[in-house]
This record gives C-alpha cells, structure tokens and sequence, in this order.
C-alpha cells in the first residue's frame, strides 16, 4: 500500500551548543551566533517516513514547515536526505505564535494538503522542548496520535503498529490511520544527504527564493516542477486570523530572565594524592559520607 | 467550580510521586487562590484510591472507573478532562511532565483552546496588567519555565483562557504531607458519561514497564557525569565510585545524548531535579540546564581537567584533574579513611 506522509519540520536555533558569544551584554540572546538547523527529532521522524517509504512502493513525503522564508532551508535539507517535496508556511500574521497558535495554523496546512495516511514529526524541538505542537494538531484533525515513538514496526490493513520509548519502559500500540506519530530521539538516527539528490535539488527554491531571477531563469522553473517548492500564507491554508499569531495564542510570556547562578567561593583543589586524601578526610569528619 | 484540579496517574494501583508532588504544591496554590483542591484519577479498579491522595489536602477526588481506562491511551482520558472541565471550569489545571502528562495536556488543550505551559520549574499566583489593551487580572497562574535550552527563564501566563494549564517535572516540586487525617470527598464518575465507545482507538498490544533502576531523585549522595567522561565505558568508574560511597549515578543530558547513560539517570531541566547533600560532577561542564537541576545540592565537588568549566562557579570545591585520575583516588583513600 502506497502511503501519503507528511513529516512536520521545524528549523530551530542550535541551543544545544549556546557558547559565551551567543549571550549578548545585556543578557538577551544574539540569535545570530546561533546556527539554524533541522530540529533533531524531526529528523528522526524523516527516517522513520524514509523508511516507510521503502516498505512500501509509491509512497510520497511532503515536509511541512512553519516559519520564516529561509526555513526553506530545511525543506532542501529533506528533499537531499528523500523526501518528495515540501512547504513552508509563512505569513506575518502567523509570528508570535504559541504551540496552540501554530497547530492551528500547521492543522489548516495539512488540511490543505487534504490526502494523507500518516503524519510524523519530532515529539519536541530543541528551542522550546514542549513537545506539544503534534498531539495539539491531532486533536485539531480529530485523529489520533502516538507520541514518544521510537520505530514503526509495520503498517497492515489501515492500522500502523507503533513501538513507544517512555521512562521506565516499552509500549507497543496499534493505532488506525490516519494519524499523527511523533519520534523521540532513540529512534534511528536519519540517513545523511545523498548525493545524488543533492546534485538534483540544489537549486529547489520557494517563490520568494525565485524573486529577481530573469524570465529564462523562471522559465526553466517551470519545465522543472520538482524544483519548485511552495510558500503558503494565512489565506492559502483558510486560517482564521483570530486564531493564528500572537492574537490566536492563549499563553503570554509575561516576563523574560536571563539566568544567572549564585556563584560561590570555591576550594581550589588539584589531583595530588594529598589534597585528595585532606577533602575525603574533611568530608567523612562532617558526615557528609561515611 | 473555578478549583485547582491535579491529574492523577496511576500505575499499578500506585498514584505516581510526580502526582503527589503536584498535590502538594496544589494545596499551598489553593490556599492562596482561596478554592479548592481537587484530584482526578482515571483507571481501573479504583476503589480506595482516595486513601493515597487525602494526605495532601485534597477536597475532591474525581474517580473515573473502566478497565479500559487502564492502561492509559490518549483520546479516552481526553475526553473525561475535556468534558469534566466544561463542567465544573477548575481556573488551574496541573499534571506531570511525564509521557503521560505531555500526551494528554496539549490534547486537552487543543480541544478547549486553553494555554499549557510545559515542564514548568516554579508555580506562583501574581496579577497581570495588559498594558495593550488596559486591562488588569488577579491571581492569575505564573507559570515559570526555561526555555530556549534552559538559557533564559520565562514567566508566562494565561490571561483569557481556562483552565491555565501547566505540567511539571518529577522532582522539581516538594512532596509533603498536609494532613494525615485530611479528609474529603469522592465523587465516583460514570464512565459512560465521560468517554464514548468510539474514544477507543488506540490498541496497547504490550507493555513492559521496569521499576526505575535508579533512584536519583531520593539519592542523598550523586556522583553525575558528562560528555567529559568519554565513553560508556569510562562511567563504570563513577558506579564503582558511586558503590564505595553508597550512591547513586546521574548524567547529564549530553552524556544521555551521547549514549553514555541510561535516561532515567539524566539531571537538569530536561531530566530530574536532585537536592543531594553531596554532589560530584565528574567531567560535566555545567550548562544552564544543568545546573539548574542541581544547583541546590548541600555539597558540590567539580572534577574537571578545564579549570574554566562554568560549573566550577557554583562548586564547592573544585578538583582540576582528570577524572581517570581524581576518582580512582577518591575511592583508595575512602576505603583508607572509613571504619
């Protein structure tokens, strides 16, 4: 059975790596220090629709991506690792949005796109680590949803068998599709670029990618579909404006902090056999073991 | 009506410490919002469950009986919160940042298009003024929570929508016994009323659930180490450290990451929160998010070959060393020194 999959992506600020220079003096974050990239997880959900894929013959991948114009980054970045094509959702009036404003605006999107089995996603990305955009957007499409899915056994009869990765153990669930799976970030990690598909989508370009390219350049655009990537706006997707944005999000962010730990004064201490023997001896003295 | 409302998990007939922590910080919320306490617990064979709830405050505990309610799937336990919530309109709803809180919160409140705010480290009752739209609320919800990998803190609230929700870590919130004779009531929901047959889609084929191998969260001495450790191998000598002194092992979330430690052991925002009397970091380079789930350790000991290290700042003593080096000796000179 061919399947129709679409893998919810998000590009992220690398937080996992924040060095000195990503905090500016006045303790707000200089975002331009930090790389963009293909949330992590998302790509785990990619391999496991990659590997769908493969199961099963004539399956297709549309990425879907909410953000800024240069999020078409990481629809190129999919489309070199196997995916099909993709779409960037992008429109001012979506900025400011909280997870509820954005699985809207993503659930209008997928009703859009109308025609599809399965939809994947990470369960969380690395800048807000919620974790609560994929189950928000299936209870939007009314359909249900496995979080915390580390493979996808098999796919038989319209129903996927799921295993989930929690704390303390194992799951396995069969769930009726269409619906929605997130990935945790045990599952298999994604295939790297291909080189071949690399050389086939490097010039893949969002109509706002296309702006001030010369008539024979647009026009080989048009005898190349495959290059084309969508954009679509708050009108495209028949979102209502209430509920997208800053306007459509229940939460407000009240007050920001920058943290910053009490530092103590400290015993400095080298590794000399002395100086280890003193502290043990200091710390069995106050009980603190022993 | 307009209560503060704690879901409730359960497993093997055992309300979940996360729930009972919630509980807790539920009963001080409660008081200052001048309502009521109340829990929720859905599963099956319920009976006496109150008995483990009553302690900490609890008013009103709400139990929803079906031996398909157990064990948890999403879209039955959906339903009973999102039809008891338009009920009885509690003005708080909190639950555990677990697998099973972070499935089921952000259903709910897509379907009530109310805010959840996830993994919050703090809870506080505040007024808010709306400066846009010239408008002032009292005792709203702060719901305080890291964010932007744990590198600022924000403070978010929801102003308009209800119930404000939140869902907290294990560990983060103090569990504590309000009254052992507390007493309140149950209120016993029909099931029928609550979810549809139709609600139960989603099949569980197999379930293997450990008890958790380690016990971080109650450990008075953790020896944690980082992506500085190298290997998994290298961590065999922490647990050895760890053995001699009778604790517990924690990493942090790069070292899980990096597959050198099981997840149950990670400490820090996106793992557990510890309050040890001893702490010892072995190649950890403390980033915010670590620190901040350990930052209140009675003792802490760096070991770290980078005299640098941000954790160093908060540490009490601080060992510039190779921890291949220091942690063999901390072990001789323990045995040495110990009756």
């Amino acid at each position: 059975m061919s399947l129709k999959i679409v893998v919810l992506a998000k590009q992220v600020p690398d937080t996992r790596n924040v060095g000195k220079d990503a905090m500016k003096e006045d303790g707000t974050i200089n975002r331009a220090a930090l790389p963009a990239i293909f949330n992590p997880e998302d790509l785990n959900a990619l391999e496991q629709a990659l590997q769908l894929k493969e199961q099963n013959p004539g399956s297709t991948i549309t990425l879907l991506t909410m953000g800024p114009p240069r999020a078409a980054e990481i629809i190129r970045e999919g489309l070199f690792r196997g995916a099909d094509g993709g779409i960037v959702l992008t429109d001012r009036a979506f900025a400011g949005a909280d997870t509820l404003a954005t699985s809207y605006a993503l659930s209008c999107a997928v009703r859009k796109i109308k025609d599809f089995d399965i939809i994947l996603g990470g369960r969380q990305a690395i800048d807000g680590d919620t974790a609560q955009v994929g189950p928000q957007v299936a209870e939007k499409l009314g359909i249900p949803q496995v979080t915390y899915a580390e493979q996808i056994l098999k796919i038989e009869n319209g129903k996927a068998t799921v295993k989930r990765r929690l704390e303390r153990g194992v799951e396995t669930v069969v769930v009726p599709l269409p619906a929605v799976i997130t990935v945790n970030g045990s599952a298999d990690e994604c295939r790297p670029r291909n080189a071949k598909l690399i050389q086939r989508y490097k010039y893949a370009k969002t109509p706002s990618e296309k702006q001030g390219l010369s008539e024979e350049c647009l026009k080989l655009y048009e005898e190349r579909p495959a290059l084309n990537l969508y954009e679509w706006s708050v009108n495209d997707v028949d979102a209502d404006l209430d509920q997208v944005g800053l306007a459509g999000s229940p939460t407000k962010v009240k007050a920001v902090q920058n943290v910053v730990f009490q530092a103590k004064e400290s015993k400095q201490l080298t590794a000399a056999d002395s100086e280890i023997e003193e502290l043990v001896k200091e710390l069995i003295a106050n009980h603190t073991i022993g | 009506m307009n209560n503060l409302i704690v879901y409730c998990e359960i497993e093997d007939g055992i309300i979940a410490d996360v729930s009972l922590e919630l509980l807790t910080k539920g009963r001080s919320l409660a008081n200052q919002l001048n309502c009521k306490l109340e829990a929720l617990v859905i599963g099956s064979n319920l009976d006496g469950v109150e008995k483990q709830v009553f302690p900490y405050g609890v008013d009103t505990v709400y139990t929803v009986d079906d031996p398909r309610l157990y064990p948890y799937t999403s879209i039955p336990h959906t339903s009973v919160l999102v039809n008891l919530f338009k009920e009885q309109k509690p003005q708080v709803c909190l639950m555990g940042a677990t697998s099973i809180g972070r499935d089921l919160g952000p259903r709910v409140s897509s379907s009530l298009h109310s805010g959840l705010t996830a993994d919050c480290t703090s809870l506080e009752i505040g007024p808010h003024e709306d400066k846009k739209n010239n408008k002032t609320y009292e005792n709203l919800l702060y719901q305080i929570r890291p964010a932007f990998g744990g590198n600022i803190v924000a403070t978010i609230v929801n102003p308009e929508c209800r119930p404000q929700m939140a869902t907290v870590r294990e560990g983060v919130m103090k569990k504590e016994v309000y009254d052992p004779n507390y007493k309140g009531e149950v209120v016993k929901l029909d099931p029928k009323k609550y979810v549809a047959d139709t609600d139960f889609v989603v099949e569980v084929i197999d379930r293997q659930m450990e008890k958790s191998k380690a016990n971080i969260k109650g450990a008075s001495i953790i020896v944690a180490g980082g992506y500085g450790m190298g290997s998994k191998e290298n961590f065999d000598m922490l647990f050895d450290l760890a053995a001699t002194l009778g604790a517990e092992v924690g990493a942090s979330r790069a070292a899980v990451d990096a597959g050198f430690a099981e997840h149950d052991r990670q400490i820090g925002q996106t793992g557990v929160t510890v309050r040890p009397k001893l702490y010892i970091a072995c190649g950890i380079s403390g980033q915010i998010q670590h620190i901040a789930g350990m930052q209140d350790s009675s003792i802490i000991i760096s070991i770290n070959s980078d005299p640098n290290a941000p954790i160093n700042t908060i540490a009490d003593y601080v060992i510039t060393g190779t921890v291949e080096e220091v942690v063999p000796k901390l072990i001789k000179y323990y045995k040495k020194n110990s009756k």
